[in-house]
């Protein structure tokens, strides 16, 4: 048989059905269905949903107000405690969160669709709403330098705004949103949300935003210190980890976390190279959001590698479903131990082995077998770069920035929250609330 | 298999399902349809006096409030009586009973409140073959600002005086519509029953306005901006019409008098509980016009298998037999004590019992026990109210215990196992007074 020369995607799949397979995961309820669906809220008292949530929005009352006809002020609920509402809505892993304590999952196995019902509220509000659902407060005449427009650092800016402050976000990309620009799954957040939302949250005013801005590189952060009232770094996560294996550094050996950027900045998606034998390792959501996504630009054998059980996945069950529903093989008790190439250079397998555990330690069993791979994508996390701090010494705990309740680190002028700090969730929701914890303790201190 | 047939003044239909008078049974189309359907019998819509016909709105006709996934749970209309001539209704009146023998078929009359006009109108409707008429003194919008309708109804003397005039220039058995728009409903039931009426039926539709429109700041329905009373039906009736027929039943003074129950008919249920406060049959109108006619079918099945579990052969069985039962708040047993029990394997935690009863209530329901979300019933704080059965999502989550033996917790008093009721408690005033 011929091999196949033709470019890479388009031997396997239509323009047509690339779109198609990022279109919206979850389609918005339409007027009706979220009507029938609030219905089915039974307004708990003291409600495990709310608990549950890490921002604390009160969702029986938004859910009420959408019951009610009242899909804005369901919004504004919403926002008051998480100006990210709308990006939540899409990209909350809901089912470990509001949804997994609904008491109607708890009763029948059918939890009240919050996610579903928070989105209609937040897309309803910013398709019909021309102002923004807060008002500044008087200006208090401090500025603050927040580092990176990501969820944090937005979320941080925005309450800070709200609360008559002014301020300056540098960020190190073209564009604001962090990961939820460049890292969410695209059908997650289609139609150019990310970007529609920062505007909409910089609608409250008095925040002005500097892109293109390396902390380390352009700014300097003992000169924000000394310019700025207080400081919130809002970093991420800038280094993938590595693999550890021998042949690394090919072509084909890629990171996840880049590839998903190029992805959602890519204007055709047909141009992306899209191997034919993929193999993910990794076993959290950036496993789970490559794999799913090059099955469908394409790929036609996408594994995932996992070196423990599918119980001990950092990605939930539904995510895990969904990359099974879509033809992901998931290799449960199996780690990569070394890439083969071919003659070319160019990796063509990657040698597997099994594990299992010994007194508790996980430990290779010594069975190998080697999968097929022109891809191989490295998804084991990623980890916080510490040089850009600087001497001000900022103190790190697990190779993170240390940041005590209120999300002060230990310079008095420092805040931080998101991924960049200890002990962080690495989820979207989680972050925004540390920047509003932050903003209210910074808030606090400022104005004593 | 039980026998559901019905025997109504002598008026004989398969079933006790009858089509109220309106717009389902306005015409010979509609009425076998129903019939085909298997529809007991039918109120024909309302005839009016000859000459031309009343007109209608052209605009909308019928407003409607809602529940969860639009269900229809209370409809009004501004629609007046038959807009259609005279002549076409008897003849097809006459053409459709002669179709249809075994079905039942009632005219429904409105004409002015004259002697003439009864007497004009009430041969021509004999001549149909029906089997009765039925006096609508209900209608509470249009008709009643030209004298007919509720504002007959709502004069119990004009009620006797026309039932009478009916009596006297008709062989056909006489029912009685009666209008709910008044305050005591025994007062029109006991005209009718002194004007010599065979029957009563009710409820007719209350006086309503189903909504307003916050754009235009009109009522509901709205023609050209404005909108008028209309009579309200369906299931959000049905409780106020189970009490007025309970009260008619339990009348000394019309006690016996033959009831046909109107008021949210719905399914099969629903018709029970009215024949067991004493009606003969039910009609059925707002559930018809929200699912079509097949609905009859799960009423008729409906009765029939409840009847066989129950072990009733016939609707004479059971009929009336919740109406001992109806009786005064002062003849309450104040001897009997219940406290709700929460079925903790049930128990969804929503805490909808806890609030309802903390904020509007007794406090007698925890939301925390032993440092864990808990729902539990605090006897010495628990009325026995049963709020917190009604405000859970979960069915029989929580029932009500009865309490047979010691004292109650709440109020440290024995529990009596003899009947005791307010006119003889001591708190009574009525009771210090005999006493003194």
């Amino acid at each position: 048989m011929m091999p196949d020369t033709r470019p890479v995607q388009d031997s396997r799949i239509s323009a047509a059905d690339r779109s198609d397979n990022f279109s919206d995961l979850h389609p918005p309820l339409d007027r009706h269905e979220a009507l029938v669906e609030a219905d089915r809220c039974y307004f708990c008292f003291d409600a495990p949903c709310m608990t549950a949530c890490p921002t604390s929005i009160d969702i029986p009352l938004f859910i009420r107000e959408i019951q009610a006809e009242n899909p804005v002020g369901a919004a504004r609920t919403i926002f008051e405690q998480n100006i990210f509402g709308g990006m939540c809505a899409r990209v909350c892993p809901t089912e470990t969160l509001c949804e997994e304590v609904c008491v109607r999952e708890v009763a029948e196995g059918k939890p009240v669709k919050i996610g579903l019902l928070q989105r209609y509220a937040t897309d309803t509000y910013m398709a019909r709403a021309t102002t923004h659902p807060f008002a500044r407060a008087a200006s208090t005449g401090k500025k603050i330098a927040v580092v990176g427009a990501g969820p944090a650092g937005l979320s941080c800016a925005h309450r800070l705004a709200t609360l008559g402050h002014d301020i300056t976000v540098y960020d190190a990309r073209p564009k604001p949103g962090g990961l939820n620009e460049y890292g969410i799954a695209a059908y997650k957040t289609v139609d150019n949300f990310a970007q529609r939302e920062v505007d909409f949250i910089l609608k409250i005013g008095g925040i002005e935003l500097v892109q293109g801005q390396v902390l380390g590189r352009d700014v300097q952060i003992d000169k924000l210190v000394d310019d700025f009232d207080a400081v919130f770094l809002g970093i991420g996560l800038p280094d993938t980890n590595d693999l550890g294996l021998e042949g690394e550094d090919a072509a084909g050996c890629i990171d996840a976390v880049d590839y998903i950027a190029r992805l959602r900045q890519a204007g055709d998606l047909g141009a992306l190279d899209v191997g034919r034998n993929i193999v993910v390792i990794g076993g959290g959501m950036t496993a789970i959001d490559i794999a799913v996504q090059t099955r469908l630009l394409g790929a036609e054998n996408v594994t995932i590698v996992y070196r423990r059980g599918k119980e001990n996945m950092n990605a939930s069950v539904y995510e895990q479903e969904l990359a099974q529903t879509n033809g992901v093989v998931i290799r449960h008790w199996t780690r990569p131990v070394g890439l083969t190439r071919g003659d070319d250079g160019a990796i063509n397998g990657i040698g597997i082995e099994k594990t299992g555990l010994a007194d508790g330690r996980l430990v290779g069993t010594g069975e190998t077998m080697t999968l097929p791979a022109d891809q191989v994508f490295k998804a084991i996390g990623q980890k916080f770069d510490p040089a850009p701090l600087g001497a001000l010494g900022i103190a790190l705990e697990a190779g993170r920035i240390r940041a005590d309740a209120t999300r002060r680190t230990s310079h008095d002028k420092v805040w931080a929250g998101g991924d960049c700090v200890a002990g962080g969730e690495d989820l979207t929701v989680a972050s925004v609330e540390d920047g509003k914890i932050a903003a209210m303790s910074i808030h606090a201190a400022l104005m004593g | 298999m039980a026998d559901i047939s019905a025997n109504f003044l002598g008026i004989r239909s398969p079933n006790p399902f009858w089509l109220a008078s309106a717009p389902p049974t306005d015409k010979a189309y509609n009425v076998e349809r129903a019939f085909e359907a298997g529809w007991g019998g039918v109120v024909w819509k309302t005839l009016g006096e000859a000459g031309p016909p009343v007109v209608n709105v052209n605009g909308p006709r019928y407003g409607a409030i809602w529940g969860p996934d639009r269900r229809l749970l209370g409809l009004n209309n501004i629609e007046l009586i038959t807009d259609r001539d005279l002549e076409v209704n008897l003849r097809e009146m006459t053409e459709v009973k002669k179709r249809w023998p075994d079905r039942a078929l009632i005219a429904s009359i409105m004409v002015p409140c004259d002697e003439e006009s009864w007497k004009a109108i009430l041969p021509r409707v004999e001549e149909t073959g029906a089997d009765g008429i039925e006096l609508n003194f209900g209608c509470p919008h249009g008709m009643s600002e030209r004298g007919m309708g509720s504002a007959v109804g709502q004069v119990p003397e004009y009620i006797q005086m026309v039932a009478e005039w009916c009596k006297k220039y008709s062989r056909l058995p006489v029912i009685v519509k009666l209008t709910p728009n008044i305050t005591d409903i025994r007062y029109p039931a006991r005209a009718a029953h002194a004007g010599g009426a065979d029957a009563v039926s009710l409820i007719n539709t209350i006086s309503s306005i189903v909504s307003v429109d916050l754009d235009n700041f009109s009522p509901n329905p709205s023609i050209d901006g404005k909108g008028s009373h209309g009579g309200y039906c369906g299931p959000a009736v049905k409780p106020i019409a189970l009490n007025m027929v309970a009260e008619i039943a339990r009348d000394p003074q019309t006690a016996g008098m033959p009831i046909s129950g109107i008021g949210g008919v719905t399914t099969w249920r629903d018709a029970a509980e009215f024949i067991a406060l004493g009606c003969g049959n039910v009609q059925v109108c707002t559930a018809a016009m929200t699912y079509g006619f097949k609905m009859v079918q799960e009423m008729i099945s409906g009765l029939s298998d409840w009847m066989d579990e129950k072990g009733y052969t016939s609707i004479e069985d059971f009929r009336g037999r919740a109406v001992p039962n109806v009786t005064d708040w002062q003849y309450l047993n104040l001897n009997y004590y219940t406290k709700a029990r929460i079925d903790q394997d049930l128990c969804i935690k929503c805490g909808r019992c806890h609030i309802a009863c903390e904020d509007t209530s007794h406090q007698a329901i925890t939301h925390t026990v032993n440092g864990a979300r808990h729902f539990e019933v605090i006897d010495e704080e628990c009325v026995g109210c049963n709020l917190c059965v009604n405000v859970c999502p979960v069915e029989d989550c929580i029932t009500m215990v009865e309490l047979t033996a010691g004292t109650d917790p709440r109020t440290g008093c024995p529990v009596d196992a003899d009947y005791a009721n307010w006119t003889s408690h001591p708190n009574n005033p009525a009771t210090r007074e005999a006493a003194e």
